[in-house]
């Protein structure tokens, strides 16, 4: 039985082993400055990433600006004003299932909502748009996890001195939560960089590059999306390999500041929340 | 009875017929009672009596509690606190709170005292230095923590803790003070320490004060109302109802016969 399970152990951590050393050896070999620094060019035939490098962080950007807000939000208003404990349960029951929606069902309704119904073409921002909708239940989880971790007994101790509710959720609530908050746009963030299938539809795979608010009205691939154009329509292996390498760096950079910010959070806490503002 | 001792037994809180239900659950049932000013008020009784329910509804912390609801009124200064001209920000300004577990927000020492004041509008910096100093002064733990007032009050000690509680609490100039068994997390030094501190602050403050010990009631209070499963049973001046009860529950559970 041991044996069994050491080669299921072994046969795991191969694979995994396996296929980062192959992405990477396949896809470092063909990253360079010209790569990432140019827009690619068919006269001359020329592969440059820079367009879709920015697609990629104005999605993230443009996701997060619009998930933040909501999210954290609905989160509060879940968790500190909802009196009718039946309509929470509903609406978290609601988000757990619309987390379990394949994505592509979320381009597609993306697509007919932001791009015809809305007017917003095949754009970064419907891309974007579709994204929030994605994660926003995610987003909304987290923050009310971690506002459920803050002692109801900081609560009390607020109101007792006469605080009223949002001086209570600002000042003692919020801070308690801010690591979820983070925690959960790193988390969407990383899901972002792996999305394909919603982009496809929504964002579509244009390599041009833009400033940010040209780019959000126009299309554009992500890095994810442009992964699928150069191998599957392009045959481009070359550039699709490089693509997923620094796709894997990424996601590994992003897991490990995840990790950070959580021990960086802990410490925080430990040492407190920061001070008010006073008047000299 | 000279002038000053008339004014000492002025009523301060009054309760009338006040009942409290958790549903369809009765934790308190017409409970009358007035509660003079300037002095310790004890309230005993076994677990689940309504001591708690009875001092959270003094200054409304219970309608944080969804399934409450109250009747009957409670009158502060002849003032129905139930009443809609009455602001709870501000009742609960003038009937300030201690919890049984010290429970200071994670900020610095000087910032849990100035969360009242800062709350209620005071933005100087020269003024919230003077209240926490004085507040602090008077919670008798100004000299352990004078050089310490940047740190994070999660680092003092329980006992610390509690006494930063009762200074914040007293930062907003409060009226009366409801404690909620305070000593009861605390170790029997910083406990003897809280009571001296409740004997000095019974010079300025009203103080209402739910214990489970009986040598603390007797110890701190001047009157004692003794609770049994929502009823005020006996209420009365702590030396009778420690000697002579007139009520058979009252005695019995003095003398450790139940709770
Ligand atoms: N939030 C609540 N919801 C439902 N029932 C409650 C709630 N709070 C208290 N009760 C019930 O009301 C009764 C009185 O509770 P209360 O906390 O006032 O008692 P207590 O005298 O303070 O007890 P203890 O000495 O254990 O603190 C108990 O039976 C308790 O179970
Ligand atoms: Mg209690």
């Amino acid at each position: 039985m041991k044996t069994i399970m050491w080669i299921s152990a072994f046969i795991t951590c191969g694979l995994i082993i396996g296929i980062i050393v192959y992405v990477f050896a396949k896809g470092i070999p063909f990253i360079s400055w010209d790569l990432l620094s140019t827009s690619p060019t068919y006269i001359p035939p020329h592969i440059g990433i820079l367009p879709d490098i920015m697609n990629t962080i104005y999605i993230v950007i443009a996701s997060l600006v619009v998930m933040v807000p909501l999210g954290a939000g609905a989160a509060i208003y879940l968790e500190e004003y909802a009196t009718n404990q039946k309509v929470v349960a509903v609406i978290e029951y609601a988000a757990e299932t619309l987390s379990g929606i394949p994505s592509i069902i979320y381009g597609l309704v993306g697509m007919l909502f932001f791009c015809e119904f809305a007017g917003l073409r095949t754009s970064i921002l419907a891309g974007a748009l579709t994204l929030v909708i994605m994660n926003l239940p995610s987003i909304m989880r987290t923050t009310q996890e971690s506002l459920k971790t803050v002692p109801q007994s900081y609560r009390e101790g607020a109101f007792a001195l006469g605080a009223g509710k949002w001086r209570v959720i600002r000042t003692v609530v919020l801070p308690g939560c801010v690591d979820g908050i983070i925690t959960g746009c790193v988390l969407a963030t990383g899901r972002i960089l792996g999305e394909s299938a919603a982009l496809l539809f929504t964002a579509g795979f244009a390599h041009t590059l833009n400033s940010f608010f040209e780019g959000l009205m126009s299309p554009g691939a992500t890095l994810t999306v442009a992964l699928y154009v150069y191998a599957k329509e392009q045959g481009e292996f070359g550039a699709a390999f490089a693509i997923a390498a620094i796709l894997m760096i990424l996601t590994l950079g992003i897991n490990s500041l995840a990790m950070w910010l959580e021990r960086h959070f802990r410490k925080m806490r430990e040492q407190g929340y920061p001070q008010e503002k006073t008047k000299e | 009875m000279n002038a000053e001792d008339k004014q000492k037994s002025d009523t301060i809180i009054s309760t009338k017929d006040l009942n409290v239900w958790y549903d369809d659950f009765q934790a308190l049932i017409d409970v009358t009672m007035d509660i003079p000013e300037k002095s310790i008020t004890a309230l005993i009784g076994p677990s689940g009596c309504g001591k708690s329910t009875f001092l959270r509804t003094l200054n409304r912390m219970n309608d944080l509690i969804e399934s409450a609801k109250t009747t009957g009124s409670v009158l502060y200064r002849d003032q129905d606190i139930f009443h809609s001209s009455m602001e709870v920000s501000e009742l609960r300004r003038h009937i300030g709170m201690v919890f049984q577990k010290p429970n200071p927000f994670p900020m610095s020492v000087y910032d849990n005292v100035a969360y009242g004041p800062r709350t209620h509008g005071t933005k100087s910096r020269a003024k919230l230095d003077d209240i926490v100093e004085r507040s602090l002064r008077g919670a008798a733990i100004w000299d352990e923590v004078r050089d310490k007032l940047r740190q994070n009050a999660l680092g003092l000690s329980g006992g610390q803790q509690q006494r930063l509680c009762i200074a914040r609490a007293l930062a907003v100039q409060p009226d009366v003070l409801l404690m909620d068994e305070p000593t009861s997390a605390l170790d029997p030094i910083s406990t003897t320490k809280i009571e001296e501190l409740i004997l000095q602050l019974k010079e300025n403050y009203t103080i209402i004060i739910v214990t489970h010990n009986m040598q603390q009631a007797l110890r701190i209070s001047d009157g004692t109302a003794f609770f049994l499963l929502g009823d005020l049973v006996e209420y009365g001046s702590t030396d009778i109802i420690f000697s002579t009860p007139s009520d058979k529950r009252t005695e019995d559970y003095i003398t450790g016969r139940f709770g």
